[in-house]
């Protein structure tokens, strides 16, 4: 059943920039294995009580929709047209000048008009022209109208499927038309007909009843916290306490599952322990909010906001002052710009202060959590961690941002400086792929599966050439980054298009580097492998 | 090929359609006035109803974009937040303050700051993606609007009596270089040449060209026809100034007449612009309101830092700590992890 695999050379000849296809009017997809997700499991459909549990695949003929599936999109969107002025305006005020065209990661790897951010959203803007303005009722299909198929349908589902929510587009954008919202959006919509991906809804059903999105159980949790205590102390000598469901803790720390149960981030997971228990701090751990990414805002905001509920709830039961969170990208999109709205206030908390430093968080004051980089950055300054950068001299770094941190948060400067305080070498990839204008993986927004691993390689094809170009001029062996899903999305990618490069987290780099009272001498880093000094000796 | 030569097709019909629209405009008002001699309805009742589809539809058009609420603070963020006092927080790309998105605003509204930024992405082998600057669009854009801008102030030396002097000053200043008589505006030439450049722009380019609907084309058509038809009068083929004056402080002052003795040329002009602000209001010129209000761009950085409310934040589904505590008691139990009810 599946496609040969294309090699990083086939790959990259095939893209062609010009389009081929007919008149973009024409709904026509092809589902080719390796360039969409599979359509979500019934049983967690159904579990999330969402609309039209059933089994079925996009490459089904019939997606077996509800009969008057065209009636409900119609009106989702007329309800979500009153809803969100963004919508609104999106859909009315595009010139179509095409800067946002070369932008896109997707178009960049693919040469998929389709896939170009204007052409995605006109994808939707052709059915609210038709179905919702004057132009498109007197001028049809010259105003660009066109009439709501089971063909637009299933063309929505493949290149909405085909964005990462990376909001580069928006960026250059004149009006700042957010592709991300837009996106949103539209899987809301065809979420109200049932037709969704697995490794979406899956992850939310899991996150809403374990609390993450593995579907990891509360002594599962436990366990992989334990074990992490155990090898941080195998590798430093420091035994440090992990307190999980602590009430009365001063801080609740949240962050994303795969840092206890993926691999790299685990190495982050390390550098947290670490760090938290050299500066003794008061905090807990908790296992009914033991997710930070959320899933839910990969396909509606009533998900988003039922998944987020967590950490207020959680909060507000233990007892906590405030909250950390830890390194991860959508996330941070999540609690920076929708939890205090979606869930607040939380006036049960208070105006975070470092308990190290004294400084108050003057930026979280309304939300109450604080940004890992943030916290340790103050640290830093403050001198209140002593490093030893030569810990990472075996590491030549480059630091990606991750979009929703660059471009929803503008959090820039403070995950470089963690480097540069932890790091002795560190290079910059070239401007027009960092900070705002940052590439995504090709992975997030639930796009990160092996069914689709050929458009997720032509989507990371920009950031892997960045890194690539880094690694030849200054020999970078490790692409440092703060989402969960780049650290797991990232290792893959860097194997396919540039090979000898290490994916890893800014905390990872801060815990080799991090000198611990009563540590033994080490002899590695957080990863069991020999630091630079050590090499040498070894040969 | 057969499906790119559809596409090449596609192009042909959008912009014949465009160019023909304009044409079909051209010809209305010749034979409205030069044959039939409905000066009044071109002179008058055109333009009256022109105006108040412009106004009203614009209006209806905010009031509408207005009722939508704005549930969620999405800022796009394009530089260092404010977090740290220490950290040099970027207050134009990344505003925290109201003054600071006034300023973004500005920046976007005056100087299109974020297509100043646009790049050109090549693929080369290897395969090793370059992105080299590209300022065209941005030029072009800015000078086309800055000259629509000039161009239609310097026009109220037509609807005003004194003329203001704001008015023959930027007259002066367009006419600085006093190039031939009448003196050449530097506006006239630059929007043509914007102009021409943006419809290039968008035939010549494969990716815009497959993009672009006949509604990209037609605006673009029926403006240049405009400034076409105003440098013919000023130029070359000159209308009786003092006349179209009358006109003009008639329709403003509500006390239309029509002079008898103005060249059609003049009429072609002036039903052109009535085309363009009827237009107006059902297409995407709708950006010039639209761009105030986007919600991407005038929002500050402060997500953290002040409650944004969403006015229908709605109930959803919960699992609660109780729910998830009763569901895994034992497991936590047996784990040693603190539960609520033993």
């Amino acid at each position: 059943m599946a496609e040969k695999k294309l090699k990083p050379e086939e790959l990259a000849g095939s893209i062609d920039y010009k389009p081929k296809q007919k008149d973009w009017l024409d709904p026509s997809v092809e589902f080719k294995h390796g360039v969409f997700n599979y359509g979500g499991s019934p049983k967690s459909v159904e579990y999330l009580q969402q609309p039209n549990p059933r089994k079925w695949q996009p490459t089904d003929p019939d997606w077996q929709l509800p009969e008057n599936w065209k009636q409900i999109i119609l009106e989702g969107l007329k309800d979500r047209l009153d809803r969100f002025r963004s919508l609104r305006i999106f859909m009315d005020i595009c010139v179509r000048c095409g800067a946002c065209a070369d932008k896109c990661h997707f178009f960049i790897g693919s040469g998929d008009p389709k896939n170009m951010p204007v052409l995605r959203a006109e994808l939707l803007r052709s059915i609210y022209r038709n179905d919702f303005t004057l132009a498109g009722k007197l001028f049809g299909k010259f105003s660009g109208s066109r009439e709501l198929t089971i063909d637009v349908l299933k063309e929505w589902f493949y290149y909405f499927f085909q964005c990462t929510q990376c909001r580069r587009c928006s960026v250059f954008c004149p009006y700042g038309i957010d592709t991300a919202e837009i996106t949103l959006l539209v899987r809301e919509l065809l979420n109200l007909v049932g037709v969704n991906i697995d490794w979406i809804i899956t992850p939310v059903a899991n996150s809403f009843r374990t609390g993450n999105h593995l579907g990891i159980q509360p002594h599962g949790f436990k366990d992989s916290i334990d074990f992490a205590v155990d090898e941080l102390e195998s590798i430093t000598g420091v035994r440090v306490e992990a307190p999980i469901n602590k009430k009365g803790a001063e801080i609740l720390f949240i962050t994303p599952s795969a840092d206890y149960f993926g691999t790299p981030h685990y190495y982050t997971l390390l550098g947290y322990l670490a760090l938290f228990h050299e500066i003794g701090l008061d905090y807990t751990w908790s296992s009914y909010a033991s997710e930070g990414g959320n899933f839910g805002s990969f396909v509606s905001h009533d998900l988003m906001k039922s998944l987020n509920a967590k950490m207020y709830a959680e909060a507000k039961r233990l007892g906590v002052k405030w909250i950390i969170g830890g390194e991860c990208g959508h996330m941070w999109r999540v609690v920076h710009q929708y939890m205090d709205t979606l869930n607040g206030p939380a006036d049960f908390l208070e105006v975070p202060v470092s308990p190290i430093t004294g400084t108050r968080f003057e930026n979280t004051k309304s939300t109450k959590m604080v940004h890992i980089c943030e916290f340790t950055a103050d640290l830093i300054k403050n001198n209140k961690i002593k490093l030893d950068k030569s810990r990472n001299d075996h590491r030549s770094i480059t630091y990606h941002d991750p979009c929703n941190i660059a471009r929803g948060l503008g959090l820039i400067e403070e995950p470089r400086y963690l480097i540069k305080n932890s790091c002795n070498n560190f290079f910059e990839m070239p401007d027009n792929t960092i900070k705002e204008q940052t590439f995504c993986c090709g992975s997030g927004a639930g796009l990160g599966t092996d069914e689709n691993l050929e458009m997720r390689m032509r989507g990371g094809l920009p950031r892997a050439n960045a890194v690539k170009y880094v690694k030849e001029k200054y020999g970078v062996n490790f692409l440092g980054c703060i989402c969960a899903i780049d650290k797991a999305t990232l290792p893959p990618l860097m194997d396919y298009w540039v090979g000898g490069v290490d994916v890893g987290g800014v905390h990872e780099l801060v815990g080799n580097a991090l000198i611990m009272k009563g540590e033994k001498e080490r002899t590695t880093d957080l990863r069991g492998e020999p630091l630079a000094g050590d090499e040498k000796q070894n040969v | 090929m057969e499906h790119w030569s559809l596409a090449k097709k596609g192009t042909l019909i959008n912009v014949l359609f465009s160019l023909s629209a304009v044409f079909i405009l051209i010809a209305g008002a010749i034979v409205g006035v030069d044959l039939i001699k409905f000066n009044f309805l071109f002179g008058v009742i055109i333009p009256y109803t022109a105006i108040t589809i412009f106004i009203l539809g614009i209006i209806l058009q905010v009031i509408k974009w207005a009722k939508s609420p704005v549930p969620f603070h999405i800022p796009t963020v394009a530089g260092q937040q404010k977090s740290l006092p220490w950290i040099k927080s970027s207050k134009l790309e990344s505003p925290s303050s109201t003054l600071g998105v006034i300023g973004r605003m500005l920046l976007e509204i005056l100087f299109f700051r974020s297509l100043f930024r646009n790049t050109k992405s090549e693929l080369k082998n290897g395969p090793r993606l370059v992105y080299g600057s590209n300022k065209y669009l941005w030029l072009g854009a800015l000078v086309f609007h800055w000259s629509i801008l000039v161009i239609f102030l310097r026009h109220f030396r037509f609807f005003m009596q004194p003329i203001p002097s704001f008015v023959l000053a930027l007259q002066n200043l367009d006419g600085f270089f006093q190039i031939g008589l009448p003196v050449l505006y530097i506006s006239d030439v630059l929007i043509t040449l914007a102009l021409l450049y943006l419809i290039f722009r968008r035939v010549a380019d494969l990716k815009i060209r497959y993009i672009s609907l006949a509604s990209d084309y037609f605006p673009l058509f029926l403006i240049l026809s405009i400034a076409v038809t105003g440098i013919l009068m000023r130029y070359f083929d000159r209308v009786d100034i003092v006349k179209v004056k009358e006109l003009a402080i008639g329709i403003f002052s509500f006390h239309p007449t029509v002079p008898d003795g103005i060249g059609v040329l003049f009429y072609i002009h002036l039903f052109l612009v009535c085309t363009l602000i009827t237009y107006f209001p059902f297409s995407k010129l709708l950006h010039m309101p639209g761009i105030f209000l986007t919600p991407t761009r005038n929002l500050a950085n402060n997500s953290r830092m002040v409650r944004h409310i969403n006015p229908w934040n709605r109930p959803v589904r919960v699992h609660t700590y109780e729910e998830y505590e009763d569901e895994f008691r034992d497991k936590m139990k047996a784990s040693g992890l603190p539960v609520e009810k033993e």
